[in-house]
Formats: structure tokens, C-alpha cells, sequence
């Protein structure tokens, strides 16, 4: 049997790596992708020595919506698996005051990510299979004011997922979204986070492997966010404008 | 925030760091008083520096690995677990390995471990054939027995204050199977126990658990373990088929710290008395799998809470030959009127190789680990326990201690002066340090 392969964007991140570590152990190939793709060197050699896989790396800007069809073209084989680990949380007063900064957090979480996996879908497409795992986040799931560029940018993200879902399932492809909810990464380091609330990057890997074998829509990683998400949803907006969340 | 080793006693405020890279590595250290801490595996306060201790978590890479040498670079967060999960199905194992598997390179190389082979292939040294250093300016040093060769000796078994290890050449040694093949010998007194071990030392494996509440005619009687590894001849059925592989094993843990009245004299003289029943109607040959065999309380996660919430101490020293079995009686002899009791009492004959070394803590004779639960009383009886080691010539493992004074260490170990002096002179003084390193005056 050959081997699948799965790539990841996004890659240097934690979670993306906790993903590149899980799918590594079950005896998949590897695409890492990232902005300077070459520190990922120490990572490459350590997945393929514990795991007896191969490990290519490729440079990829997210960002460079221009050269996102000739980095898909330019791919050794057409991965069986994508994941996307894009993202930029920002500073949301930063965000509030500079539009350029918005707008590069909305970039980063929206228009990137929605446009290299809108490739690789097409892609998908015509061969008839894959999956496309897009990491988005409970913030789109309601605009709070202390992130809401952030969480709209995600909220756009979601609905993209949503959408591509529907349309490639009668093609064989199938679209995971993943809504993590607290993750203790390099990003949410030094934050003060409630600890039953927050997910380890490994969690949130072994829950987008189940998702991926059993072919699920919609994921959070630890149960109790669904319920913290039903709640804020439920919320009216006159009330939640009053409170501070 | 609150940091303790394995045996949480000490509990010491301290300022922890994760670095994610070679450059942050260096800020932190150019910070000073600064110490590596890897899975926090030393016993008392060894990986502890109240300014400044640096988690190595994030240099956990392993990096080459050659299958004609079995030479395996790495990163030195990389745990020995693994390794382990890494190798094993190639057909190697750790040259030389702890009695836990969760250590990290890092940690083995700056306590210099020893193993149940120690008799034949010495400590954890003579498997390292390189380390990269970073010094106190943030600088790499590649230090072996040809390069930087004092820096390399006083770094193995260095307690991490030469510096921090960044990256480690180790050998692993080819096996043909997962499994052990292990001989249990009951030994009904010390004597017996010495004597089978000296009888042993052709086994590559060898370790007696010493019953430490025996009294009388009875002191020291014990479980001589030898083990070799199982040779694919020796497998049959499932086993051969798969010669790596091992039935799930059966995880215990202790979810929450044993109320400290739990463990007392009874319970303790009722475990030894049912383990060595065991022990003795088990006694002959068997195979057994490489994680029951070499890290039995691995199996049971957080085994450190048995002993309750304030924590417990290891006492672990070694002894020349001449002094070992006056020294290990009277060592047995005060414990056991003490009433104190230790789960696990271990008693190793250490070999004679001459590693590389210069601080390590391995000398030939005989070494015995004990632990206690930290309470009233316990204190004294380790103060006897180190009058005794001393009065035998005997030294002590740093990787245990966590209340040693510094007149202890001086008096029990001659290199102490020589490492000081060494430290300052090759400015790794105050440059690295830990709580231990402080309480020691090292």
C-alpha cells in the first residue's frame, strides 16, 4: 500500500506541528509549508528519524495570493490531506486604531487561508477525493468586542468552509472545520487562560486525525466548548452588549 | 511559580523560562544563575534555580541517527521514552538507561545515571560520544573525549553547571528482541545478597531489592534480578512474529497524594513482606518485557504522591569495597530501628570502568537507594544515614539529594574543591546554578 500524504500550511506553528507529529506516527508522508520554510530543517529531520516517513519542506506565504496556484502546481504529489494552520491573532486595539493592521489580521485568517485551500479544492475536485482541514476558531462563532477583527475574519473563514463543504461533497471531497477554542501555543503564551477551557496542541491533533478518519463536519476539541459556545450564541444582542465578554 | 523535582520536597519559588530557539536560549542564559531543567525527573532541587530556570522542552529534536554505529544525535529535551518508542522496533536499546524512561538526554548526561549494567559498561557516559555546550556567553562548544576534553569530563555528571547541554551524540546497542530474560535469586541475608551479585557478574543486568525491614538474621535479605537480553531463539508463537512488540501494558496511577498516615510502618513492612513472597515463589527464569523490567514505576503514573503532599526524600550513596557491607549493615540496621521504612531499597554492586566523568557519581563497591516520606524524625535519620556514608568513605548522588550540607558533600568527596574551583575558573560560576548548587556551595 503506497503511503498517504498529507500537507500541512502553516507548518512552523504549534499546533500545526502537534498535527505534523500525529499524522507522522500513523505512517503518513509529509508537506510542511510556511514562510521560511528552512527552520522547519530540525523538525523535518526529527519526524522522519522517529517515524520512518518522508518530510518535504516548501516555502509558502499565505499571504502571496498571486502565487498560490503555481505553490499547488509546484507540489511533488497532490496530497491526499490538507491542513490549515494559518492564522494571526494581531492586537485588537492595534487593529481598532490602524486599519492596515485589521485588514493584515483579516487577511491572515480569511483571505489566505480561504484562497490556497479554494485551490486545493479545485484541485480535489477534479481528481474526486481529499480533505481539506481549515483550522478556524469559536471566536467567529459571535463578535466580542475584545476581538472582534480577529473573530470576524474567522467568522468569514467558517462560512467559507461551510460553504466549500457543500458544494464538494456530491465530488468526493470532504471539508473539516476545526474550532479549537483555548490552545496553549506559542500564541496564547503568557495569557491567562481557564485551564479546563484550554486544549493542549496535541489534543486539538489527535481530534483532527479522528475527525479526518471519521469524516466529520464540524469540530470542537473539548466538549465543554459546545456548550460554552451554545450559551454565548443564545445571548441576545441588548443584553451581551452590556456585558463585558 | 512553584517548582519542586520528582520528590517534591523541596517546593521553591522560581522564575521558569521555555526558550523556543538557540537565540532566546542564550538570552536566558546570558541572564545568569541560570539552570537547565529538562522532565524534572532529579529528585530534590537539582534542576531548580529561583532566578532563572530554563525548561529545555522546546529543544526536543531528535536530529541523525547512523545504523552502522548506532550513533543517535539529539536534542537534548529528547525524552528516553522516546527513544525507546523510536528504536526499539529497529532493534536497538539505550546502551545504558535509569530506572525511569521519562528523562530527558539532557538530564542522564548532566547526572551521568547508571543503570543495572553498570557492573559491565559503567555509567551513562561511556555511551556519549559528543555534547554541544552552551556557555555562559551563549556560545557553542562541541566537547568530546578529544575535544574540549575537560569540559566534557566535568559536564558528565556535572549536575548541568557547566553549562547547558544542547545537543548529545549517544550509542544505542542492538537487540534482537523487546524481551528480558530474568533470574530471580532470593537471598536471605545481606551476606547472601553481596555474594550473589559478585557470583553475577557475568549477567549484563543485575540488582537486588533489599526488604529493608528485615531485622536480626534477616537484615538486608533480598531479591537478586540478573537479566540478559532475549535472543530471537528464545521467543516462540506471537512473540517471535513480533519480537518488538508488547501487549498493552496495564497503567496504574495515583491520582491524588496519599494521606501521609497511610504509609507507616505497617503498610510498608506488609508490602516488602508480600513483595519478597512473591519474589521467592517467582524465583527462577522467565522473559519479561523491556518496560516491566527496567521501569517498573513508570507503570504507575505520579507514583511520587504515595508518599503524601509534603513530599519524600531519596537517600542514595555509594561505598567502596572494602567498607560496602559494614557500611550498607549499619545504613540497614539504623533505618530499620528507625521504623521509617522505604518502598524501594535498592542495593547495585557498581563496576570498576573508568569513565570520562570527573564528577560523576558511580565509584567501584556497592551502591543502595532508599527513600522516605518527608516527616518529623526524617531529617535526623538522613543526618545518620550521611554520618554513616562518611564514616565507610562513602559519596553520594546528587540526582537524589535535596537537604545534603555542604560540609557533608566536601567531606564525603574530595573532587568537590577541585569542581568549585573549576567552575570559577572557566566562569560557569555563578554563571550556572541551581538551588542545590547554592545549598552545596558548588
Amino acid at each position: 500500500m503506497t503511503r498517504k500524504t498529507a500537507l500541512i500550511l502553516g507548518a512552523r506553528s504549534d499546533i500545526a506541528l502537534a498535527v505534523a507529529r500525529e499524522f507522522a506516527a500513523a505512517g503518513w508522508d509529509l508537506q510542511l509549508a510556511a514562510r521560511e520554510a528552512g527552520r522547519l530543517a530540525d523538525d523535518r529531520a526529527d519526524l522522519e528519524l522517529r517515524h520512518g516517513i518522508a518530510v518535504s519542506l516548501h516555502d509558502f506565504d499565505a499571504l502571496a495570493i498571486e502565487g498560490h496556484t503555481a505553490f499547488v502546481a509546484g507540489l511533488p504529489v497532490l496530497p491526499d490531506l490538507v491542513v490549515c494552520a494559518v492564522g494571526f491573532m494581531g492586537d485588537q486595539t492595534a487593529s481598532e486604531g490602524d486599519p492596515a493592521a485589521a485588514v493584515l489580521v483579516m487577511r491572515s485568517n480569511f483571505e489566505g487561508p480561504a484562497s490556497i485551500l479554494a485551490v486545493l479544492g479545485n484541485a480535489f475536485e477534479a481528481r474526486g477525493s481529499g480533505t481539506l482541514v481549515g483550522i478556524s476558531s469559536v471566536a467567529g462563532e459571535r463578535g466580542r468586542a475584545v476581538n472582534y477583527i480577529y473573530g470576524s475574519a474567522k467568522a468569514g473563514f467558517t462560512a467559507f468552509l461551510s460553504g466549500l463543504r457543500n458544494r464538494l461533497a456530491k465530488k468526493g471531497v470532504h471539508v473539516v472545520t476545526v474550532l479549537p477554542g483555548f490552545v496553549a501555543t506559542h500564541m496564547t503564551e503568557g495569557m491567562d487562560l481557564p485551564a479546563r477551557l484550554t486544549a493542549r496542541p496535541e489534543e486539538v491533533a489527535t481530534a483532527i486525525r479522528s475527525a479526518v478518519e471519521r469524516r466529520r463536519d464540524v469540530i470542537h476539541v473539548r466538549r465543554i466548548w459546545r456548550f460554552v459556545m451554545l450559551v454565548i450564541r443564545a445571548i441576545p444582542e441588548r443584553v451581551f452588549k452590556t456585558m463585558r465578554i | 511559580m512553584k517548582l519542586s523535582g520528582w520528590g517534591r520536597y523541596p517546593v521553591l519559588e522560581a522564575r521558569l523560562g521555555a526558550p523556543r530557539d538557540l537565540d532566546a536560549l542564550g538570552e536566558h542564559v546570558r541572564a545568569g544563575a541560570a539552570i537547565a531543567r529538562g522532565n524534572g525527573r532529579s529528585y530534590g532541587d537539582s534542576a531548580v534555580s529561583p532566578d532563572n530556570t530554563v525548561h529545555m522542552r522546546h529543544f526536543h529534536h531528535m536530529l541523525a541517527f547512523d545504523p552502522t554505529t548506532g550513533q543517535l544525535v539529539a536534542e537534548a529535551g529528547v525524552l528516553l521514552a522516546d527513544v525507546i518508542a523510536a528504536f526499539l522496533p529497529r532493534g536497538w536499546f539505550p546502551a545504558v538507561t535509569p530506572g525511569t524512561k521519562f528523562v530527558t538526554l539532557g538530564g542522564m548526561i548532566a547526572a551521568d545515571v547508571h543503570g543495572k549494567n553498570h557492573h559491565r559498561d559503567g555509567s551513562f557516559a561511556s555511551c556519549v560520544d559528543w555534547i554541544d555546550l552552551m556557555d555562559a556567553t551563549g556560545r557553542l562548544h562541541r566537547c568530546s573525549r578529544d575535544e574540549n576534553a575537560e569540559l566534557f569530563g566535568w559536564t558528565l555528571g556535572g549536575m548541568g553547571l557547566t553549562g547547558i547541554i544542547l545537543r548529545a551524540a549517544i550509542r544505542l546497542r542492538p537487540v534482537e528482541t523487546g524481551w528480558i530474560r530474568q533470574t530471580t535469586k532470593s537471598a536471605p541475608s545481606l551476606e547472601a545478597a553481596m555474594a550473589a551479585l559478585e557470583a553475577s557478574d557475568e549477567a549484563t543486568y543485575s540488582v537486588a531489592w533489599i526488604d529493608c525491614l528485615g531485622t536480626g538474621a534477616q537484615l538486608g535479605r533480598s531479591l537478586v534480578m540478573l537479566g540478559e537480553h532475549a535472543t530471537r531463539q528464545e521467543l516462540s508463537g506471537p512473540q517471535a512474529a513480533n519480537p518488538f512488540a508488547m501487549g498493552p501494558r496495564r497503567r496504574l496511577s495515583v491520582p491524588v497524594d496519599a494521606p501521609a498516615a497511610l504509609l507507616n510502618g505497617l503498610t510498608v513492612r506488609a508490602f516488602n513482606a508480600l513483595y519478597y513472597w512473591k519474589g521467592t515463589r517467582g524465583a527462577g527464569t522467565r522473559l519479561v518485557g523491556w518496560d516491566g523490567y527496567f521501569y517498573p514505576l513508570d507503570g504507575i503514573l505520579g507514583w511520587n504522591r504515595i508518599y503524601g503532599r509534603r513530599g519524600f526524600v531519596q537517600f542514595q550513596c555509594a561505598l567502596p569495597p572494602d567498607t560496602a557491607e559494614a557500611g550498607l549493615r549499619a545504613l540497614l540496621r539504623t533505618t530499620s530501628q528507625a521504623g521509617a521504612g522505604s518502598f524501594l531499597a535498592v542495593l547495585k554492586r557498581f563496576g570498576t570502568a573508568d569513565g570520562p566523568g570527573q564528577f560523576s557519581f558511580p565509584m567501584p563497591g556497592y551502591t543502595l537507594a532508599l527513600d522516605f516520606p518527608v516527616r518529623a524524625g526524617t531529617e535526623r535519620l538522613m543526618d545518620r544515614l550521611d554520618a554513616i556514608t562518611l564514616e565507610h568513605d562513602g559519596r553520594f548522588y546528587l540526582a537524589k539529594d535535596a537537604r545534603m550540607s555542604a560540609r557533608t558533600l566536601e567531606q564525603s568527596d574530595p573532587r568537590t574543591a577541585i569542581f568549585r574551583a573549576g567552575r570559577a575558573r572557566m566562569g560557569m560560576r555563578p554563571a550556572f546554578a541551581s538551588a542545590q548548587s547554592e545549598r552545596l556551595d558548588l
